[in-house]
């Protein structure tokens, strides 16, 4: 299997770090450096005062143990909570920016000058903390779209943040997230109106950049009656030596008859062979169907991280509302990916749909771990989970936790599970077919996966399979 | 110069040889078949002679296309002309055959510094090929082998073998598990590949395949080696008399 391991070890390949000055405050974490963040981004009072108790009630929390995964502790009094490009106007062309960032961009294959012409994709790149640029917003604001960093929201609708801010995801929720509800720093907000279908696809680049900086994105998206929008979210990290903490926030809220698709590529460094040096990422992401027949859908493809811990999940209030995770984790070396979903159903007739797909190589582990809850009043929910396993290599390892809490005889809960492995039979036979090892694992996985890449937007599926380093050359029938 | 020139080879497992000697000249344009007992090393003679990792050579020579064949690695075997139909294919999950085709083409265009293949060229050349082999248009689509029947899956090696034109094809008892009718049509398919510039080891049990496929030589092997060769006419004789009167015949020479 020596090919396989190389494969498993290919070097991460967007490792660089770009010298960009920064307006970074001390390290550590009180009351004073909240104060400082809010004062910094200029936030109204409720917002001020929403980071303190959250604060106030994360120094009486304590740090979850109970993950499948043990990690170095974190000194949260070492890391800066906030770092921000210095100089940071809204800039109107591309010419004003700083042509590092630009040129940062360029190595991850997204220059924004082509991403305009391109699909109809909407950038805002979020550079570390804060927003540098953003495209395409008059034309969004033609249909009264909000699309922007969660800071200018804040000024600029302080209506909307505070009527949704903290309703799927409340600053007591779990010790990650209250701690993002006392720093967080910066992120996308998003507005679609009531019938409105959002024309292109938003999308945000993450990007982790300044040595020892906790990123602390805070992202909402709410989805008024009857509308749709599509939402990408894509990471890449720079090469670190030291762990970066990562703690993300995302909310959903779709009303009546609306829909919210969310798809991320996630891609951020994992770490050396040890596992030294990657990034930590626990996340809460969820979306919170507060009406009849809304949808949201999940979907992930998860390559980076030393350790991710992450569990998209859906609240479906709204009767006939319908939740939907898909899901590829890859894990090699020393990663740890604990990830799943929680599908809560409330509203009648809820339905969730869960795939997920675990590829584990090297020193690889992969946990899953899901719960599908059915509350008393939820007549007729109904969900399907099929959780694959794959593993490459005999020193990885897969987990399966599903947990399942039915409180209503008329549900219906269905789970299916599957582990294989790529057999030395399977690359003989693609061999004697003239493919390489390296080409045929990629296809096996490939195929492995199609389930989720084909909920993805073509140009982030194309993204996903070169990042578990697939070529893909198109398909035929 | 033949085509395939195997030279008193040996080769098997780890510490244990499986081929003990084993001599065959195959040129352009003729099919050898190799009948021989269970266990007598025919398949593992195929899988060395493809590059299975598991089996290794300890001794002799093999020319194919007047190159060493051990100089190269399994997949520059195969684009350089070598296909092995495997007598249990595999199963390759979520991957369709259609594009696996493709991929294994485009490998072997790469290989031969030759652009690759458009995907309606593509799609034209597996209309052509199915119906040369009447292969179901839905087992293109399909992914490779899984959930095929065990006929199915033969039909599909011998489709593989169809897409890409090999020079040299190994068949492995491809007719074994097939039906009357099944067989009639594998064998059309073929034959409907045999030229004058490429050659097969067609490996059976069975003097009913070779009807259809009439070969130029048969060999049986035994114990690693091949003991006796003869034409057609050999075949016939084995289906009458069975494999003991080679064994004595063996035993007979010590
Ligand atoms: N990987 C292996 N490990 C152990 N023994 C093996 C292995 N491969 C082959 N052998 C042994 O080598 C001998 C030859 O096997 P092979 O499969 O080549 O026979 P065959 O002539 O193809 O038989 P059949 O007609 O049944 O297909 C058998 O005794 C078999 O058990
Ligand atoms: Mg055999």
């Amino acid at each position: 299997m020596e090919a396989i391991e190389t494969l498993a070890q290919q070097e991460y390949k967007e490792g660089w770090v770009t010298d960009i000055e920064m307006e970074t405050a001390p390290p550590g974490l009180n009351e004073d450096i909240i104060r400082f963040i809010s004062a910094k981004k200029k936030e109204p009072e409720f917002l001020l005062e929403w980071r303190l108790k959250a604060y106030r009630h994360w120094l009486t929390m304590k740090e979850p143990n109970w993950q499948y995964m043990a990690y170095p502790p974190v000194d949260y009094q070492d890391i800066v909570y906030y770092a921000a490009p210095k100089n940071t106007p809204q800039y109107n062309s591309l010419d004003e920016v700083d042509p590092e960032l630009l040129a940062t961009y360029d190595k991850l294959g997204i220059p924004l000058e082509e991403q305009k012409v391109l699909a109809g994709v909407a950038v805002d790149a979020v550079f570390d903390s804060v927003s540098v640029h953003t495209t395409f917003k008059d034309k969004l604001a033609e249909l009264g779209i909000i699309f922007c960093s969660f800071s200018e929201a804040a000024q600029e609708h302080p209506d909307l943040v505070e009527k949704y801010l903290g309703t799927v995801v409340p600053y007591r929720d779990n010790y990650f997230a209250t701690m993002n509800s006392a720093v967080f720093s910066d992120g996308s907000f998003c507005y679609i109106p009531p019938g409105v279908r959002c024309p292109m696809e938003l999308s945000t680049y993450f990007r982790i950049n300044t040595a020892g900086t906790g990123q602390f994105e805070r992202t909402l998206i709410i989805a008024d009656e009857g509308s749709y929008v599509s939402y990408l979210e894509g990471c890449t990290a720079p090469m670190r030596d030291e762990n970066q903490l990562h703690a993300a926030v995302v909310e959903l809220v779709a009303l009546k008859d609306a829909q919210i698709k969310y798809s991320t590529v996630q891609n951020w460094y994992p770490g050396d062979e040890e596992g030294k040096g990657g990034v930590y990422n626990f996340v809460t992401k969820r979306g919170a169907c507060k009406g009849e027949n809304s949808k949201i859908s999940w979907t992930q493809v998860e390559t980076g991280s030393a350790i991710t811990w992450k569990y998209p999940s859906v609240i479906l209030q709204g009767d006939h509302s319908i939740g939907e995770f898909y899901s590829v984790a890859l894990t090699r070396n020393k990663q740890v990916a604990d990830t799943g979903t929680k599908m809560i159903h409330v509203g009648k007739n809820s339905r969730s749909t869960v795939v997920s797909k675990g590829i584990s190589a090297g020193n690889g582990q992969n946990v899953y771990r899901g719960r599908i809850q059915v509350l008393k009043k939820a007549d007729g929910a109904r969900n399907y989970t099929q959780c694959d396993s794959m593993l490459i290599g005999d020193r990885c390892g897969a987990h399966t936790f599903p947990y399942i809490d039915v409180g209503n005889n008329s549900a219906s809960v269905e789970h299916e599970a599957s582990t294989a492995r790529i057999s030395e039979d399977q690359l003989f036979y693609c061999k004697t077919r003239g493919i390489s090892t390296e080409d045929a694992i990629s296809m096996i996985i490939n195929g492995f996966c199609k389930e989720v890449f084909q909920e993805l937007p073509m140009e982030f599926a194309v993204e996903a399979k070169k990042l578990l380093g697939i070529s893909l050359e198109g398909s035929v029938g | 110069m033949a085509l395939l020139e195997i030279r008193n080879l040996r080769g098997g497992i780890k510490d244990q040889d499986i081929i003990n000697g084993i001599d065959l000249t195959v040129e352009r344009g003729e099919v050898h078949a190799i009948m021989g007992p269970n266990g007598s090393g025919k398949s593992t003679l195929g899988k060395i002679l493809a590059g299975h990792e598991e089996y290794e050579e300890t001794g002799g020579t093999v020319r194919f296309q007047n190159k060493d064949l051990f100089e190269l690695t399994p997949e520059e075997r195969a684009n350089e002309g070598m296909f092995l139909a495997f007598q249990y294919p595999v199963e390759i999950p979520g991957v369709s055959n259609a594009y696996f085709l493709r991929a294994a083409m485009n490998e072997r265009l790469k290989y031969r510094s030759e652009p690759e293949i458009s995907a309606g060229a593509f799609r034209r050349l597996l209309d052509k090929k199915m119906k040369q082999v009447d292969m179901d248009p839905e087992l293109a689509r399909r992914p490779v082998n899984e959930d095929f029947s065990g006929g199915e899956k033969k039909r599909n090696e011998i489709f593989h073998m169809a897409v890409l034109e090999p020079t040299l094809s190994i068949l492995d008892e491809t007719d074994s598990g097939l039906d009357i009718d099944a067989m009639r049509i594998v064998a059309h398919g073929i034959n409907q590949q045999r030229t004058a510039e490429n050659a097969m080891i067609v490996i059976t049990h069975y003097q009913r395949l070779l009807d259809y496929v009439v070969p130029d030589y048969v060999h049986v092997m035994y114990q690693g080696r091949i003991v006796k060769s003869g034409r057609k006419e050999l075949a016939f004789e084995l289906e009458e008399k069975g494999y003991e009167w080679i064994r004595e015949e063996v035993e007979a020479a010590g």
